[in-house]
């Protein structure tokens, strides 16, 4: 128990270094960097709390792809960092920023050690119509049954943050590729890794998907290796980013919204509520709505990473 | 029998834990990029395997032993590609020839 304890204090301590660290570094890429680690390090945090599914969705989602996306938001700061490192905000816009931190921080704190002892939970109820879901991982069925309009609210929200990027490309090049076009060496090491690590990498983004119903894993995690296996290859040259005027890119995009939205309505006139599941085809539908929501987050994370159209459309 | 193997846990983990405070080490004090590459890769390489080769007395049937020993090769895979970029860009040459 010591030895558990001293292992959690060391790690609380290193996640609050490395947020200090991060917050007071004076590179943008220093910062960034410093975020990864941040995030890998919380997601041993979650580990230590017996939540897999959220370390999984942390090391992934919070510390992988948006990682990769504050890196490289970062390189193309660089140009105007110098510049902007010379103009301090004011002293009354720091006090303010730290007030207003400060207050968030103690509320939350306040909130954690005023709660009845033992906590308010629903766990024990989550776990008693686990059966009616069909599902065995009971994080899955709280994403995907109790809690579905949140689920749903997410993958809503992917798209827009993709809204938001597509939006940043000028006129002339819209509809067009996204990126620059890598060019890596065909005899190359990035080349070989992406060839054996694509394959393997998918069966293993499927996989992390499809154990999601009995075991820590889902969609959100499976969809993310996914997007990386993507990105890995159009990192390495072998595959060109689609350009955004593609059909088939935009319908993969909506597509796991829109299914979820179709079977959610169609809840209304099978279950009585909106993404209500009758109970005989609650696995089934569930199913039916985490194959093309797993592809839309994959598709959606991979082209964020690979940013606005910077190059026309070949007419 | 659990007792000697427990032992070979204990013995395995603490000399892979031994390797990644070497290469942390060699990653603090070592004078320039690619030296500490070097420290850095055998703390992949070697003491993950032998974190690795603990564990592996301890899995639960003959899967959970493939997975971890999938765990360690996918890192090494990962680990050496990565140190390779890493080494091609820091190199006074630049990233090209």
């Amino acid at each position: 128990m010591t030895i558990a304890l001293a292992f959690d204090t060391g790690l609380a301590a290193l996640v609050v270094g490395v947020a200090i660290w991060t917050i007071t570094a004076r590179e943008a890429f220093a910062a960034v960097v410093g975020f990864v680690a941040y995030g890998l390090l919380l997601a041993l945090v979650w580990v230590r709390l017996a939540a897999p599914d959220v370390a999984l969705t942390e090391a992934a989602i919070g510390s992988g792809v948006t990682g990769g996306l504050l890196l490289g938001a970062s390189t193309r700061l660089r140009r105007t960092e110098t510049p902007a490192a010379g103009e301090k905000p004011g002293a009354t816009l720091r006090l303010a920023a730290a007030l207003l931190c400060t207050l968030v921080s103690t509320g939350l704190a306040a909130i954690l050690l005023l709660l009845p002892e033992p906590a308010p939970t629903l766990a024990p109820q989550a776990a008693a119509n686990l059966a009616a879901t069909g599902l065995g991982n009971p994080v899955t069925a709280v994403l995907m049954a109790y809690r579905a309009i949140d689920t749903l609210l997410e993958t809503v929200v992917l798209l827009l943050a993709l809204v938001g990027v597509w939006s940043l490309a000028p006129d002339h090049v819209w509809g067009g590729f996204p990126g620059p076009r890598h060019h890596a060496d065909p005899d190359g090491v990035l080349t070989f890794i992406a060839q054996l690590l694509v394959p393997v990498g998918i069966l293993v983004g499927i996989h992390i998907f499809w154990v999601g119903s009995v075991a820590p894993g889902g969609e959100f995690q499976g969809a993310t290796i996914l997007a990386a296996m993507w990105i890995l290859a159009m990192m390495a040259g072998l595959v060109d980013a689609p350009p955004v005027s593609r059909c088939w890119l935009r319908l993969l995009l909506v597509a796991g919204p829109a299914v979820f939205l179709a079977i959610g309505l169609a809840g209304l006139a099978m279950a009585g509520a909106f993404l209500g599941y009758p109970v005989d085809y609650a696995k089934l539908l569930i199913v039916t709505i985490e194959v093309p929501v797993t592809l839309s987050i994959a598709a959606t994370l991979a082209v964020l990473v690979a940013g606005p159209p910077e190059r026309a459309p070949r007419r | 029998m659990s007792l000697a193997l427990d032992a070979l846990t204990i013995l395995a983990v603490s000399a892979g834990a031994f390797f990644f405070l070497a290469g942390t080490v060699g990653l603090l004090r070592f004078p320039d990029a690619l030296s500490r590459l070097h420290a850095l890769t055998k703390a992949d390489n070697l003491g993950l395997g032998l974190v690795v080769l603990g564990l592996l007395f301890q899995a639960e049937g003959p899967f959970a032993a493939l997975k971890l020993i999938g765990v360690w090769l996918l890192t090494l895979l990962a680990g050496a590609t990565v140190t390779q970029l890493i080494a091609r860009t820091a190199r006074p040459g630049g990233p090209h020839e």
